[in-house]
C-alpha cells in the first residue's frame, strides 16, 4: 500500500515528495504563527479588556485608541508598517534587538499579527464583561466583594463563557489572516501554494490543495469550540420543550 | 506639511480605485446575499443545498487564497476556454481577466456568503404575521417581498450589513498583492522606493479610519432612517 | 437595481474582449518592471531599458507599434495566454520547461548570474556547507530561483520575493545574507550601495534570453527573428547594447 503510494507520488509532476514536504512546512509555519499570535494576543488583550471597563478616561481612552486603529485598518499595511519600518529605523542595526528578533522574518509579523489580535480580543473581553447581569454584581456586591474580589469570583468566569462564540470567530479570522504573512516572505502554507505555482504554473493544484487544508484546519477549529460550548454554556442553553 | 516627493497624486488616485472596488463589490455581494439568504430559507433542498456549500466554503478559506485561485486560475481556465473555442470553432475571442475584475468579483463573491448569513437572520425576524397577512390579501410573493419582507428586513439587515462593510473595506488591501494599483500598492511602492515606509504607510492608515469613521457615520444615519415608526422595547 | 445594473455593465466593460488583429499592426508587449537597466522607470515613468530600446527597434524594423505592458512576473505567462499581450520582452530565459507552454525566439542576449553579499564576508559561495543556514534571498519562479533550490535548497533558507526591487531593499536591509540575481541588474541596483560586493565568480545560468510569444503566433515570432537578425548585423543592437552595458552580451 506505502508503495503504490510512493509510485503516485514519484510519477506525479506536482504531487512529489519534495512539493509535499514544502506544503507540510507551510502548514507547521502557519500553526506556529497563529497559535503564538493567539496566546500572546490572548494574554495581553485579558488585562486590557478589564482596563478598557474602567471607569477612569486617562486609562480606557488610551485603550481606545489602540484598539480603534487596530481595528480600523487593514492588517496588511500593519504587517507592512512593521516589516519595512522596524528595518529603517536609526541606528536599529546591530542592536541586540534586530539581531535575534526583529531581522527573521517570522518576528516583525508574529508582532504585527499579535497586536491585531490582541485588539480584537480586547473589545470580545470588555463587551463580555460589560454584559454581566446587572443583578450578578449586585448580589456580588451585596456580599461586600471588593472590585478584585468581583472579578476574580463573578464578573470573570462568566464573561469567558460569554465570550466564546465571538472568540471562536476571532481564532477563524486569525487563521484566515495568516495567509497574509506570505506577502512578506514567510512560507506558509499560502506561500508554500505560491512558490509551486510559480514553479510548476499549476495555480489550480497548489491553491486548491492548500484551500481544502485551511478548510479542514477551520472545521477542526470549529467543531473543537462547539464541543467546548456544549460543555462550558451548557447552563445557558434553551431548555428543550 | 507632508512632502509626499511627487508620489501624493498617484496614491490619492489608489484611494479613489479602492472606494471603487469597495463599492461595486459590494454592490456583487449584496446581491449574492440576497440571493442566498432567499435561498438558505426556502424549503427547496437544492437551493439550500448549494448556498450552505457555498458559504462553508467561503467561511473556510481565507480571502487572499480565494483571490489568488480566482485571479491565477481563473486566468488559465479563461485561457483553455478561448484555446478550446479556437481549436473548435476558430473562433479567437479572448476574456481578460484584469485584476480589477478578479478583485472585484473575489470580494463580492466572499462577501456574498457572508451577506447571505445576514440577510437570512433579517429574513427571518420579520414577523410572521406579516407574511401571512400579505398572502391573506393574495398578494403574489414577489409583491409579498418587495412591499413587506425588503423593508422590514433592512432594519434587521443593516447591523450585519454595517459590519461586514467595514470588514470589506479592509479587505480590498488584498487585491494589492495581486497587482491592483490601489492605495495600499502604490503606497508601500513608494515606500520601498525612498526607503521611508513611515512617511506613506502612515497617511494610508489615516485613509482607512477616515474611511471607517465615515461609513460608521453613515451607517447611523441609515440606521435612523430605516428604524422609523419602530418602538425600541 | 438602476445602480446594480450600471455596476455591472462597468465590470464586464473591464474585461471586453476582442476580436484578434493578425497582421501585426500593433504589438502588446508585456515587461516586469523595475528590472533594471533592462526595463525600469525613468524619473518621468515612461518605461525605458535596453529591452525596451531593442524592442522599439525590432518594431520599428518590423512597422509595427509597439505598447509596453508592465506586468508582475508571477502572472506574465499566463498573461500571455490570457491574451493581455501580445508578446514577453522581459529577460525570460529559454528553458525547455517554458518552452512546453510558450514559443520563444531566437536568443538575443545572454549574462551570467551572481551572488550579492555584505563587503567582507568571506561567504564561499560554491561549498554548501559554507552556505548552510543562511539566507539567500531570490525572485520567485526565475532560474535563479531554480538554481539555489535545486542546489541548496536543502540546507539554506530560501527566501523568495516577488519583485527584484523588494529582493534587493531586503538585502539591503540586513534581512538576507545574500541574494542570487541577474549579473546586470545587480550590478545597477545593489553595487551603487558601497557596502555591497558580488561573492565568487559570475555563473553562466540558462541559455539565454528570448521573446515568449503564444504558440499559435509562429508568424509574429518569424517577424521578429527576422528584424532582430537584422539588428544584430547592422549594428543597431550594438549601439543600444553599448548605451546600457560596458561589456559584451549579445548572442
Amino acid at each position: 500500500m506505502l508503495e503504490q503510494f510512493e509510485q503516485l507520488l514519484s510519477q506525479n509532476d506536482i504531487f512529489n515528495l519534495a512539493t509535499l514536504m514544502h506544503y507540510w512546512g507551510g502548514f507547521v509555519t502557519t500553526i506556529q504563527l497563529v497559535f503564538l499570535s493567539l496566546v500572546i494576543g490572548a494574554v495581553i488583550a485579558l488585562p486590557l479588556g478589564i482596563l478598557r471597563t474602567s471607569k477612569n478616561p486617562w486609562i480606557s481612552k488610551p485603550i481606545w485608541i489602540y484598539v480603534y486603529i487596530f481595528r480600523g485598518t487593514p492588517l496588511i499595511v500593519q504587517l507592512f508598517l512593521i516589516y519595512y519600518g522596524t528595518a529603517q529605523i536609526e541606528g536599529i542595526k546591530g542592536t541586540w534587538l534586530w539581531e535575534n528578533i526583529l531581522a527573521e522574518a517570522f518576528y516583525p509579523c508574529l508582532i504585527a499579527f499579535v497586536l491585531n489580535t490582541a485588539a480584537y480580543t480586547t473589545e470580545i473581553i470588555r463587551g463580555a464583561i460589560e454584559n454581566t447581569s446587572k443583578g450578578e454584581i449586585e448580589a456580588a456586591k451585596a456580599y461586600g466583594m471588593s472590585w478584585a474580589v468581583r472579578m476574580r469570583r463573578v464578573i470573570l468566569p462568566s464573561a469567558f463563557r460569554r465570550a466564546l462564540p465571538a472568540y471562536a470567530n476571532e481564532v477563524i479570522f486569525m487563521l484566515h489572516a495568516s495567509a497574509i504573512a506570505s506577502v512578506v516572505t514567510i512560507v506558509d502554507l499560502t506561500g508554500a501554494a505560491r512558490d509551486i505555482y510559480s514553479r510548476y504554473y499549476a495555480p489550480f493544484d497548489a491553491f486548491l490543495f492548500v484551500a481544502a487544508i485551511y478548510l479542514c484546519i477551520t472545521f477542526t477549529l470549529i467543531f473543537t469550540f462547539r464541543h467546548i460550548e456544549n460543555k462550558v454554556l451548557a447552563h445557558l442553553k434553551p431548555l428543550s420543550h | 506639511m507632508l512632502d509626499l516627493q511627487g508620489y501624493g497624486p498617484s496614491i490619492l488616485g489608489g484611494a479613489l480605485l479602492t472606494v471603487e472596488v469597495a463599492i461595486l463589490s459590494l454592490l456583487l455581494a449584496v446581491f449574492l446575499g440576497l440571493l442566498g439568504g432567499l435561498a438558505k430559507i426556502s424549503s427547496n433542498p437544492i437551493l439550500n443545498g448549494i448556498a450552505t456549500v457555498y458559504t462553508t466554503l467561503i467561511r473556510g478559506v481565507p480571502d487572499l487564497v480565494l483571490m489568488m485561485l480566482i485571479f491565477f486560475g481563473g486566468q488559465m481556465m479563461m485561457n483553455n476556454l478561448s484555446d478550446w473555442l479556437y481549436t473548435k470553432f476558430e473562433v479567437d475571442v479572448f476574456f481578460n481577466v484584469n485584476e480589477f475584475t478578479a478583485g472585484v468579483i473575489t470580494i463580492g463573491f466572499i462577501f456574498g456568503a457572508y451577506m447571505a448569513e445576514t440577510f437570512r437572520g433579517a429574513f427571518q425576524s420579520v414577523e410572521l404575521g406579516q407574511i401571512e397577512a400579505g398572502k391573506a390579501y393574495g398578494m403574489t410573493p414577489w409583491q409579498i417581498f418587495s412591499r413587506i419582507m425588503f423593508p422590514q428586513m433592512m432594519r434587521h439587515a443593516l447591523p450585519g450589513i454595517g459590519n461586514n462593510w467595514l470588514v470589506l473595506l479592509k479587505t480590498t488591501a488584498l487585491v494589492s498583492v495581486i497587482g491592483l494599483s490601489d492605495m495600499v500598492r502604490l503606497a508601500s511602492e513608494a515606500a520601498k522606493a525612498t526607503h521611508q515606509p513611515f512617511l506613506f504607510l502612515l497617511p494610508v492608515i489615516f485613509g482607512f479610519l477616515l474611511m471607517t469613521a465615515l461609513s460608521e457615520w453613515g451607517l447611523k444615519m441609515l440606521e435612523r432612517k430605516y428604524s422609523a415608526g419602530v418602538v425600541k422595547g | 437595481m438602476k445602480k446594480l445594473i450600471i455596476a455591472v455593465s462597468c465590470m464586464l466593460a473591464f474585461s471586453a474582449g476582442s476580436i484578434q488583429a493578425k497582421d501585426w499592426k500593433e504589438v502588446r508587449i508585456a515587461v516586469d518592471v523595475p528590472y533594471e537597466p533592462f526595463e525600469f522607470k525613468a524619473p518621468d515613468g515612461s518605461l525605458t531599458g535596453f529591452e525596451v530600446d531593442l524592442g522599439n527597434a525590432v518594431c520599428a524594423e518590423i512597422k509595427a507599434k509597439c505598447e509596453w505592458i508592465p506586468q508582475a512576473w508571477d502572472g506574465i505567462i499566463p498573461g500571455l495566454l490570457a491574451r493581455k499581450y501580445d508578446a514577453i520582452m522581459s529577460s525570460m530565459s529559454i528553458t525547455e520547461e517554458r518552452a512546453k507552454k510558450v514559443l520563444f525566439s531566437e536568443g538575443y542576449y545572454n549574462t551570467p548570474s551572481a551572488w550579492f553579499g555584505k563587503k567582507g564576508m568571506g561567504l564561499d559561495v560554491a561549498s554548501k556547507e559554507a552556505l548552510t543556514g543562511k539566507k539567500i534571498g531570490v525572485q520567485r519562479g526565475t532560474l535563479q530561483d531554480n538554481y539555489v533550490t535545486d542546489k541548496f535548497g536543502d540546507v539554506v533558507e530560501v527566501k523568495r520575493y516577488t519583485t527584484a526591487d523588494d529582493l534587493v531593499l531586503d538585502l539591503t536591509g540586513g534581512r538576507l545574507d545574500a541574494v542570487f540575481l541577474d549579473f546586470p541588474v545587480g550590478e545597477k541596483t545593489i553595487l551603487n550601495n558601497d557596502d555591497f560586493e558580488t561573492l565568487g565568480d559570475n555563473i553562466p545560468v540558462g541559455d539565454g534570453i528570448g521573446v515568449a510569444f503564444r504558440k499559435r503566433d509562429q508568424e509574429l515570432a518569424n517577424k521578429f527573428n527576422k528584424a532582430l537578425k537584422k539588428l544584430k548585423d547592422d549594428g543597431t543592437y550594438d549601439k543600444i547594447m553599448k548605451k546600457y552595458f560596458a561589456y559584451d552580451i549579445k548572442i
